[in-house]
């Protein structure tokens, strides 16, 4: 192309080359306008502010608990002894004794009993003296560790701290038989094992070595490894193992988590009698086992068992799903059934009074505009939390809403339809009724399908505003931070229904107004 | 007319027809009572339920639901103003009731801004912020969801199903999570709406697009031009009215989804209509159902003026995919 082509090509098609000044810098102007705006908003709402005091270590462990549980076991030292516990309604049931969890058994001296003894022994003669005495003949069964810090213990006296060695030469040894070593696994070659005065973790190949001076301090031997940390010297050691888990060592306990991918307890919870039990002998116990409870079969039971699961609430999560399904699905249908005639009144071409077309026109805009969170709150109000609220709130919201649409299509029929059936004599309902309403019976049908499915996202959310269903549900398993598995539970379920109903809503919608 | 009308008068194949045709409407009548049944009988059901899983049950609380609107009568007409423009009450007896003035945000020593001014402000900027939010990732996921512009089946299927995840995911959860690691206030609201925004968004996006003339693109496509080059200069110049017009139906939507949001912790001014309710602060709900009104009239004005500036007087599917 040489340059004059060029040059005439130019002049040619002076609207493509050469555009006004405006039209060019538009969409910069654009742009620089937006990210002004929203510099402007993140400086209004203080986001990075907001963003850097979240609290993200805790949002790890929230998002985990979506899918996965802890068990929380205690580890205590009592001196010679360590005890195991769980707290109350821990996953396991009731004696939980999980394989990852080991314990050693030996013979000591519960604590308790053995000051008593101490302080009888000491009745007679000097308390000094019976501690000299108690003093002397120690070494006996404390771990190699222990041995030096035990003697220094005792060695500053305070009876009151004795860690159960006043050995009880003179008196009668009350040994019984308690746990002193606990080894946890936490997976891989993530460990800890405890013992009395010294507690042992091994992750990712490093080993930590804490020892304990009960009541006092936690220390570490050598340096803390990087996922370890204590915020002062003596004070309590948090170890992180990511998912697996964490513990906590202080100087009285060790708190251990360990975690474990599933929803824990999802049939039966641990009181069930089938609590436990694999799947082949649940089904063989239902169909033909022996009652478990005489006054009703074992069917009924396990059904029962799992309606009321105290960690799921299957029965509550499904009673209240259905509320919020009823709530979208009778709003709906009354929005429809009440709009269906109004709409009629409203259209200009149906009802030829302006006064009553405006009337209904600024009443159907009067009930979209106040939103459906105001009828909500309302509704609420006046009928108390649950379903019915919400039914009278997308009532309300959609009566507006089908009214301006099937006001809009009722514009926009054809009218050859209604003068042919007028022509041949017929009565105003029956020109409506075979003129009309053929032609928008579809449109109004697809919309309100249409709606019938975005409400059931609606009903969700009014729900927690105290409309009840599934949203009120939701909202409270979120408010106590522990739930997230229910959660994660619920918005599955919620999930499901919102797809199958889109699913059956546009599948209608095609039938009725054919593949668009 | 009889059956024996209908054998005098029509041919065999007339007859045929004519059989098949009452056949045919004896069906489709079977259908539609078929059908009415079915829905009354779901709605009989569903009315049940709900007013047995209610609270209050509908005919005990209906003699007393006017009560309730009684009660949002103020003291007089004119609290109503005072409490939207924070003036001080007659009645002022230090309670939260009467205590305008209190909530007034000073912009100069003199000039300020009426609370709930400013909360309705905080409200139209969570809706603006997080439609500009959506506008800018369903902008960018619309063109990987769209069969005529992506061509690896998988990529679609996959932008496909994550925009649906995004749309259906509960606003609340996605409110409530945010409200849990971040602190109670707007931050939490925007992220939710945002989130499902992008999908909403994009799933109409990825529809203007599939509609799109392709010749300009085979223009390009023959120049040499590459994948960003063809979207950028013959895609996105036909779709962006369309675009930018379903972003404005969605920023009326957003408003009202900010407001309730707001009223589950997230600020604004759903969160001072929740607590006003609840605490039967008459003068100061109605100023805010009035201001909230107000808006939402002026932003759907709006809204419909700038559309019909942009794409003319197409017919715009209302509310779709709210």
């Amino acid at each position: 192309m040489t340059e004059a082509e060029e040059t005439a090509l130019i002049a040619r098609h002076t609207a493509v080359f050469e555009r006004p000044l405006l039209e060019r810098i538009r969409a910069g102007l654009i742009f620089a306008g937006v990210s002004l705006y929203l510099v402007f908003a993140w400086w209004l709402f203080g986001i990075g502010q907001v963003l850097s005091d979240g609290r993200w270590d805790i949002a790890g462990a929230y998002l985990a608990d979506w899918v996965s549980y802890e068990v929380r076991p205690d580890v205590d030292f009592q001196g010679e002894a360590l005890e195991v516990s769980f707290p109350r309604f821990s996953p396991l049931g009731e004696n939980p004794d999980p394989d990852w969890l080991v314990t050693q058994k030996a013979m000591v001296e519960s604590r308790a009993e053995t000051q008593a003894d101490v302080a009888g022994a000491a009745g007679g003669s000097t308390s000094d003296a019976g501690f000299l005495g108690a003093l002397s003949a120690e070494p006996a069964p404390a771990p190699a560790g222990d041995a030096g810090f035990l003697g220094s213990l005792s060695g500053s006296a305070a009876s009151s701290s004795s860690t159960g060695t006043a050995e009880p030469a003179a008196t009668a040894p009350a040994r019984s038989e308690a746990v002193v070593a606990a080894d946890i696994s936490f997976g891989g070659d993530t460990s800890v094992s405890i013992v009395p005065g010294l507690v042992t973790v091994t992750h990712a190949g490093e080993t930590l070595l804490l020892d304990i001076v009960e009541d006092k301090s936690v220390t570490a031997r050598g340096d803390l490894p990087e996922w370890a940390s204590q915020r002062a010297p003596g004070a309590k050691v948090i170890a992180r193992f990511g998912f697996a888990g964490r513990a906590e060592i202080e100087d009285d306990e060790v708190k251990l988590r360990r975690r474990f991918l599933g929803w824990e307890n999802f049939v039966f919870d641990t009181r069930s009698p089938f609590w436990g039990l694999p799947a082949s002998q649940v089904i063989g116990l239902i169909v033909w086992g022996e009652r478990i409870q005489p006054e009703r079969s074992n069917f009924a039971l396990a059904f029962e068992n799992v309606w009321n699961n105290a960690d799921w609430q299957h029965g509550d999560v499904w009673t209240k799903l259905l509320q919020t399904i009823v709530m979208a699905f009778a709003g709906t249908v009354l929005a429809s059934m009440l709009a269906f005639p109004l709409a009629f009144a409203a259209a200009r071409n149906i009802t030829p009074n302006r006064f009553v077309n405006q009337l209904m026109k600024r009443f159907f805009d009067f009930l979209r505009s106040v939103d459906m969170l105001i009828w909500a709150l309302f509704f609420t109000r006046a009928f108390g939390p649950g379903p019915l609220a919400g039914i009278s709130a997308i009532f309300f919201t959609d009566t507006g809403t089908f009214g301006k649409l099937y006001g809009e299509a009722l514009e926009n029929i054809d009218d050859k339809q209604r003068e042919g059936v007028r022509s041949v004599g017929a009565a105003p309902a029956s020109v409506q009724r075979f003129g009309v309403v053929p032609q928008v019976l579809p449109v109004f049908l697809s919309q309100s399908l249409y709606f019938w499915e975005s409400n059931t996202r609606s009903a969700t959310i009014i729900g927690a505003v105290g409309a009840g269903g599934i949203g009120l549900k939701l909202w409270e398993a979120m408010r106590t931070n522990q739930d997230w598995e229910n959660v994660a539970y619920m918005v599955i379920l919620i999930l499901i229904v919102v797809f199958v109903f889109d699913a059956i809503s546009s599948a209608l919608r095609h039938r009725l107004i054919g593949m668009r | 007319m009889t059956a024996t009308t209908h054998t005098t008068l029509l041919s065999e194949a007339g007859h045929a027809v004519e059989r098949h045709w009452r056949e045919l409407a004896g069906r489709r009548r079977l259908y539609t009572i078929g059908g009415l049944l079915f829905l009354m009988l779901a709605m009989g059901g569903s009315l049940w339920f709900a007013n047995e899983s209610n609270a209050g049950k509908f005919f005990d609380r209906l003699p007393y639901f006017f009560d309730f609107v009684g009660q949002l009568v103020p003291r007089d007409g004119w609290e109503i103003w005072r409490a939207l423009f924070d003036l001080p009450s007659p009645y002022d007896d230090g309670s939260l009731k009467y205590n305008y003035p209190a909530g007034r945000i000073y912009l100069t020593e003199t000039l300020y801004l009426p609370e709930y001014f400013y909360k309705m402000l905080e409200t139209i900027n969570i809706a603006l912020v997080a439609t500009l939010i959506g506008f800018g990732c369903g902008f960018v996921l619309c063109f990987l969801a769209a069969s005529n512009i992506t061509t690896r089946r998988w990529l679609r299927f996959f932008v496909r199903r994550f925009m649906e995840i995004l749309r259906a995911f509960p606003e609340i959860v996605i409110a409530g999570f945010f409200l849990a690691v971040l602190t109670i206030g707007a931050v939490p609201a925007i992220i939710a709406v945002s989130i499902h925004t992008i999908g909403a968004l994009g799933k109409m996006f990825f529809e203007v697009v599939e509609n799109a003339d392709m010749k300009a693109e085979e223009g390009l496509r023959a120049a040499g031009a590459n994948w960003v080059e063809r979207v950028w200069f013959s895609i996105v110049p036909q779709v962006m009215p369309n675009f930018l017009s379903y972003a404005l139906l969605r920023l009326e939507i957003n408003v009202r989804a900010s407001t309730i949001i707001g009223a589950v912790g997230g600020g604004g001014i759903g969160e001072a209509l929740r607590l006003s309710i609840s605490r039967t602060h008459e003068a100061k709900t109605l100023a805010i159902i009035l201001l909230l009104f107000c808006t939402i009239v002026a932003v759907d004005q709006l809204s419909a003026w700038l559309r019909a500036r942009i794409v003319g007087k197409q017919a715009f599917e209302f509310g779709r995919g709210a």
